[in-house]
């Protein structure tokens, strides 16, 4: 099945954003992460576990509406650094977004460490976690150091 | 080098280079010379819980070597208890001092503070954390006792899940290519992310419960405290508790040179028959403390140890 059979298993949106190339099964931890899981006023559309040439299988979101910010992109980079984000305005691709993962995530989510010095929300300092590696995903706290779990940090985002 | 928050700060290289400068300030720690070496700069020593050695020692080094010390006094009097966040303090002490020496219950708050810091920070242990000051004097104590760190059989017993003493040990000892083995009851035993980490850099590590039967050629052997509080069942600690205890009776086999050490305090887990024999470390690796303090403090602070400090010295 082609990429583009896959899009038409739901309509396209005349305004807001597509997440593509999601990994397979991961959708919803995408919408948690973005904060769009549950209570929105947005039409949300997503097709999980579609055949894809480059992942083998793949997720789908579509968000009508809504635009991703900077700051939503970076929280999407922890949970799909390879999906690709389009921005469609009146049913067209206005906007390709790339995500970036650099070696550091600043203050995108908190530390899951219930001990680590930056559990204390007055404390002002950047929360900041090191990319220790990309495929599979490892980052660990830059203060505390403890290695983080993916499942967790996707409650802490800020 | 900024501070010492882990021993990651540190090469193999520059622990040496330290523990060399620590042997030479030896007479000085021991008050047999004085050397006032950091005269005229001031160390903030902020204790965010409680500490005996580590805080005594740091303060004794810095004065050893003609220096001042600024102490936090006790958390409940202090601008802590108020509230003050741990960056608004260090902003504080930062502009008191040219160094600081601090303990704190939350894991990261060494590192939290450096980044906050302009002086240079000296973590005296952070939660479960690190304590790699604790880590140079027993480096320095091994070093002192077989004249090497490479290649030693090592067996670290006890609590080691909680203790950062060593957490932080273990991963030195085999950046230095040592044999470990962990003894210790199963519900003590390393965290088995630190335990795959130590492997994952060339460590030889082997975990047992029998503690008796590690120590016969073993190097050295390090004995943690068994922590009553880590404990929900008063049970359940007594029979920990009473897994380890180093009784002078079972050194009859073990190597000569073979030194047992302890991050103090110790309950049970060292008879008092054992402070006798030649095995006994504990209260030397103690006094170390000083030593090594001494001679973070000189590095830290772009000090250089003198080549001969009996020449530069001088006598009370």
């Amino acid at each position: 099945m082609s990429n583009e059979q896959s899009m038409r298993r739901v309509t396209a949106i005349r305004n807001g954003t597509v997440i593509d190339h999601v990994p397979s099964g991961q959708a919803l931890r995408v919408l948690e992460m973005l904060g769009i899981a549950g209570e929105t006023s947005v039409p949300v559309s997503l097709v999980m576990n579609v055949p894809s040439k480059k992942l083998g299988s793949k997720d789908i979101i579509k968000v009508e509406d809504r635009e991703l910010t900077q700051s939503e992109l970076d929280r999407l980079a922890l949970v799909a650094p390879d999906a690709h984000v389009a921005i469609i305005r009146a049913y067209v691709v206005a906007e390709k977004l790339s995500i970036n993962l650099g070696e550091e995530v600043v203050n995108v989510v908190r530390c899951t460490f219930s001990n680590c010095i930056t559990t204390n929300a007055r404390e002002p300092l950047a929360h900041r976690l090191r990319v220790v590696s990309r495929d599979p995903l490892h980052l660990r706290c830059h203060y505390c150091g403890r290695p983080q779990d993916l499942d967790e940090l996707v409650k802490n985002a800020l | 080098m900024t501070g010492l928050i882990t021993m990651d700060d540190l090469t193999n290289e520059e622990i040496l280079s330290i523990l060399d400068d620590a042997e030479r300030l030896l007479p000085v720690a021991r008050g047999e010379l004085y050397l006032p070496l950091l005269q005229g700069r001031i160390m903030g020593n902020l204790f965010f819980e409680p500490s005996t050695r580590t805080r005594m020692s740091f303060e004794t080094a810095m004065k050893r070597l003609g220096g001042d010390v600024i102490n936090l006094g006790d958390v409940k009097t202090s601008s802590v208890v108020k509230g003050e966040t741990l960056f608004d303090t260090i902003q504080m002490v930062d502009g008191y001092t040219d160094i600081i020496a601090m303990r704190h219950p939350r894991q990261g708050a060494a590192q939290y503070a450096q980044d906050a810091a302009r002086v240079p920070i000296l973590n005296g242990g952070d939660g479960a954390g690190n304590h790699p000051t604790q880590t140079m004097l027993d480096l320095f104590t091994i070093r002192q006792a077989h004249g090497r760190l490479d290649g030693l059989k090592v067996v670290l017993a006890g609590d080691l899940r909680y203790g950062r003493t060593v957490h932080s040990l273990s991963h030195a000892l085999t950046r230095f290519g040592c044999e470990l083995i962990f003894a210790s009851p199963t519900l003590l035993q390393m965290p088995a992310e630190i335990v795959s980490d130590l492997r994952e850099h060339g460590a030889t590590v082997t975990e047992t419960e029998d503690l008796y039967g590690s120590i016969e050629d073993a190097d050295v052997v390090y004995m943690t405290r068994i922590q009553k509080e880590r404990f929900a069942d008063e049970d359940e600690y007594a029979r920990c508790a009473g897994a380890y205890k180093l009784h002078a009776k079972h050194l009859g086999d073990v190597k000569g040179d073979m030194i047992i050490m302890h991050p103090l305090p110790r309950v049970d887990e060292i008879h008092p028959s054992v402070d006798e024999t030649r095995h006994a470390r504990y209260f030397e690796q103690a006094f170390n403390g000083v030593v090594a303090r001494m001679a973070l403090l000189c590095r830290l602070l772009g000090v250089t140890v003198p080549a001969d400090v009996n020449a530069q010295g001088g006598v009370f």
